[in-house]
C-alpha cells in the first residue's frame, strides 16, 4: 500500500517535471527569469574576488538560479570539472596539455595584470625577469648595480594572503622567498609609499597605475592593457573558466552564465574588480 | 496610596535598568574573554605552542607554512618599552612645569595644548609620521648605514619611526594623570620643605614627585596600555614585515599584524591570528590588572 503512494507520487513528480521542462524550453527565449537550478564553480582561489562579484549580479538577474563557488586552487578545480563534479573549474592560468586531452575546454573571461612601479625620480625605465627577481629575493640591494642612480632600492609588497602578493610571486616563481622591506596591506598604502620614497619598488594591479609613480616595463614590454591582451606581457595571467567540452555543449544554465559575462554587465563586474578583458 | 504604588514601580524599573546596564558590560567582557580563548587556543594544537610563540618564521602562504609569531611578540614589547621610555620622563617633564615652575599664563597655553594632543585621531599620527617622519628617518638610515651591503633599506618605515610616534601619543596620557596626581600633593609638604632650605628643585624632585607617585606610575601604566593596544598609527609607519625589532628595522606588531592579514587569511593562518589576539588581549589584560591593583593600594593608603 505504502509503496503505491509513494510511487503514484513519483510519478506525479515526475510527470510535472516533464511538463515543466517542456514549458520551459518553450519559453526559454522571451524570459531568462523562467531558468532555475543551480550552478557549480570549483577552483583557483586567486578568482574569490571576481567570481563573488559575478555570481552575485548573476544572481540579482536570474534570482532563481543559484551559483556556489568552492575555491580549491586552480588544479583541483580542473580536476573536479573533468570528473564531472562541478560545471565550471576554474584556473588562474592556462589549461595544461593533459587538460585540454581530458576533456577541459579553456574560457579565457578576464585577464590579471601587475605593474611594476618606482618612484618618479627612479632613472630606470625597464628591467629584465631576472632583474626583478634579483631585486626581491635581495641579492641586488642598489639601483647603480643596474645601471640607476647610487640609491638603495627600497623592496616594498603586499602582506601574506594577498592576491596580488600571491599571483606577482607566482609569476615570478619566487613563492615566500621574497625580501620585503615593507609590507602594506592596501593597493594604496604601496601605491602611497612608493610615490614618496626615494628608490623605492612595489607592485600593483594595473587598473590602479597612476601618475604619482613610474611604471617600468618588462623585458622591453611596457605594463599595458594592448600588451598584456596580446600576451606580450610577462606579469600577467589568464582567468580562465573551464568548461567540459564548449560552451554551446552546455546545459542552459551554464550557458547564460557565461552569456552573462560577455554581457556590458559582467563586463563591467569584471573591470570593477580590476581586471582586463580579454579581446 | 496609589501614588506611593507608582512611585515603588518608578524605583523598581530603575533599579532593573541598572542592573541590566551593569549586566551587560560584565557580559561584555566575559564573553570577549571566552571567545578569544576559544578563538585563539586552536592554533595551539595545530602548529605547536613553541613553535607558535617562539617560532621565528612568519611565512603564512608557503608550501609548508611557517608560523611563528616571536618576533612580532617582540615588536610590541621593545616598541611598548621604549616608547614608554621616551614618553614618559617628557611627559613627566611637562606635568612638573605645568603644576610647579610655569606661571598661570603659561600653563593655560601648554596644559589645553597638550590635551588637544589627546584627541587628535590616530590615524592623522600614522599620516604625519608617514609623511614627514619616515622620510626624516630614511635619510638618518642612509647615513647610518652607508655603504652597508647586508642592511635592507626600508625608506624609513622602522621601529624607531614607531616608537617616536607612540611615544607622542601616550605624552597626554603621561602628563594629565602626572599633573592631577602632583597638584594633589598638599601644599605643607612643599612649604615644610622650602621651609627646610631646599630649592625648589630639589622640592619638586625629593618631595613632591615622590609624594605623587602612585598617581604618576598609574599614568605610565595607562601609557602601557595605549601604546601597545595602538594599531593604525602603527601600521602606518612601521613598515609591516616580520623582523628581529632593530631599531631600523621594519616591524610588525601584535595589532598590526591583525590588522594587514585578517583581510584575506584563511585555515591555520586565520586561526594563529586569533592565537595573535589572543596574546594581545592577555598583555593588555596584565596592564589592566596591575592598574586596578595600583588604584586599590593607593585607595587603601589614603
Amino acid at each position: 500500500m505504502k509503496k503505491s503512494i509513494v510511487r503514484a507520487i513519483a510519478l506525479g513528480m515526475t510527470s510535472l517535471m516533464m511538463v515543466a521542462t517542456v514549458a520551459g524550453c518553450s519559453n526559454n527565449d522571451d524570459n531568462n527569469a523562467k531558468l532555475s537550478g543551480k550552478i557549480s564553480l570549483a577552483g583557483s582561489t586567486s578568482m574569490e574576488k571576481l567570481c563573488e562579484a559575478m555570481s552575485e549580479s548573476f544572481m540579482e538577474k536570474y534570482p532563481d538560479i543559484t551559483v556556489t563557488v568552492e575555491y580549491t586552487g586552480s588544479s583541483a578545480g580542473v580536476e573536479s570539472l573533468i570528473s564531472g563534479s562541478t560545471d565550471i573549474g576554474n584556473a588562474s592560468r592556462a589549461l595544461k596539455d593533459g587538460e585540454k586531452e581530458s576533456g577541459a575546454v579553456e574560457n579565457i573571461v578576464a585577464i590579471d595584470g601587475i605593474a611594476v612601479i618606482t618612484d618618479k625620480s627612479n632613472s630606470i625605465s625597464d628591467l629584465t625577469t631576472e632583474q626583478l627577481v634579483s631585486i626581491y629575493t635581495g641579492t641586488v640591494t642598489n639601483w647603480s648595480e643596474l645601471g640607476g642612480a647610487d640609491e638603495a632600492i627600497v623592496v616594498l609588497g603586499r602582506e601574506a594572503g594577498s592576491g596580488t602578493r600571491g599571483a606577482f610571486e607566482e609569476l615570478l616563481e619566487v613563492e615566500d622567498v621574497c625580501k620585503y622591506a615593507q609590507e602594506l596591506d592596501s593597493t594604496g598604502g604601496v601605491l602611497a609609499k612608493v610615490a614618496s620614497t626615494p628608490g623605492a619598488i612595489g607592485y600593483v594591479s594595473l587598473d590602479v597605475v597612476n601618475d604619482t609613480v613610474k611604471s617600468i616595463a618588462l623585458n622591453g614590454v611596457a605594463a599595458t592593457k594592448e600588451n598584456i591582451v596580446a600576451g606580450k606581457y610577462t606579469l600577467s595571467r589568464p582567468f580562465v573558466m573551464a568548461t567540459k567540452g564548449d560552451i554551446s555543449a552546455q546545459s542552459d544554465l551554464v550557458k547564460a552564465w557565461f552569456d552573462y559575462i560577455n554581457s556590458d554587465e559582467g563586463k563591467n563586474v569584471i573591470t570593477s574588480v580590476g581586471l582586463i578583458i580579454p579581446e | 496610596m496609589n501614588n506611593k504604588a507608582g512611585m515603588n514601580v518608578a524605583e523598581r524599573t530603575a533599579k532593573y535598568i541598572f542592573t541590566i546596564c551593569a549586566v551587560f558590560a560584565i557580559m561584555a567582557v566575559c564573553s570577549i574573554t571566552a571567545y578569544m580563548i576559544a578563538k585563539g587556543t586552536p592554533a595551539f594544537a595545530n602548529v605547536g605552542v613553541l613553535r607558535l610563540l617562539f617560532g621565528t618564521e612568519w611565512k603564512p602562504t608557503a608550501a609548508t607554512p611557517a608560523y611563528g609569531i616571536f618576533y612580532i611578540i617582540l615588536s610590541s614589547i621593545v616598541g611598548t618599552a621604549m616608547s614608554v621610555l621616551i614618553g614618559v620622563p617628557v611627559g613627566l617633564l611637562t606635568a612638573v612645569f605645568l603644576t610647579e615652575v610655569s606661571g598661570k599664563k603659561l600653563a593655560a597655553i601648554v596644559s589645553p595644548a597638550v590635551e588637544l594632543l589627546a584627541a587628535i585621531p590616530s590615524v592623522i599620527y600614522g599620516l604625519l609620521g608617514m609623511m614627514l617622519l619616515n622620510p626624516l628617518m630614511y635619510k638618518l638610515e642612509k647615513i647610518v648605514f652607508a655603504g652597508s651591503k647586508t642592511h635592507q633599506f626600508t625608506g624609513g618605515s622602522n621601529l624607531l619611526s614607531a616608537i617616536i610616534v607612540l611615544a607622542i601619543m601616550i605624552l597626554p596620557t603621561v602628563v594629565s594623570v602626572s599633573a592631577s596626581s602632583l597638584r594633589a600633593v598638599p601644599a605643607s609638604l612643599r612649604a615644610a620643605s622650602l621651609a627646610l632650605g631646599a630649592s625648589k628643585m630639589q622640592t619638586v624632585f625629593k618631595v613632591t614627585i615622590p609624594a605623587a607617585k602612585s598617581g604618576i606610575m598609574t599614568g605610565v601604566v595607562l601609557g602601557i596600555g595605549r601604546a601597545l593596544g595602538e594599531a593604525m598609527a602603527i601600521n602606518m609607519v612601521a613598515g609591516g614585515a616580520v623582523n628581529l625589532p632593530l631599531p631600523f628595522n621594519s616591524v610588525r606588531f601584535l595589532t598590526t599584524q591583525l590588522v594587514s592579514e585578517m583581510g584575506y587569511a584563511e585555515g591555520t593562518h586565520r586561526d594563529v591570528l586569533f592565537t595573535v589576539g589572543m596574546v594581545l588581549y592577555v598583555f593588555i589584560m596584565a596592564v589592566n590588572l596591575l592598574l586596578l591593583k595600583m588604584r586599590k593600594e593607593k585607595a587603601s593608603d589614603e
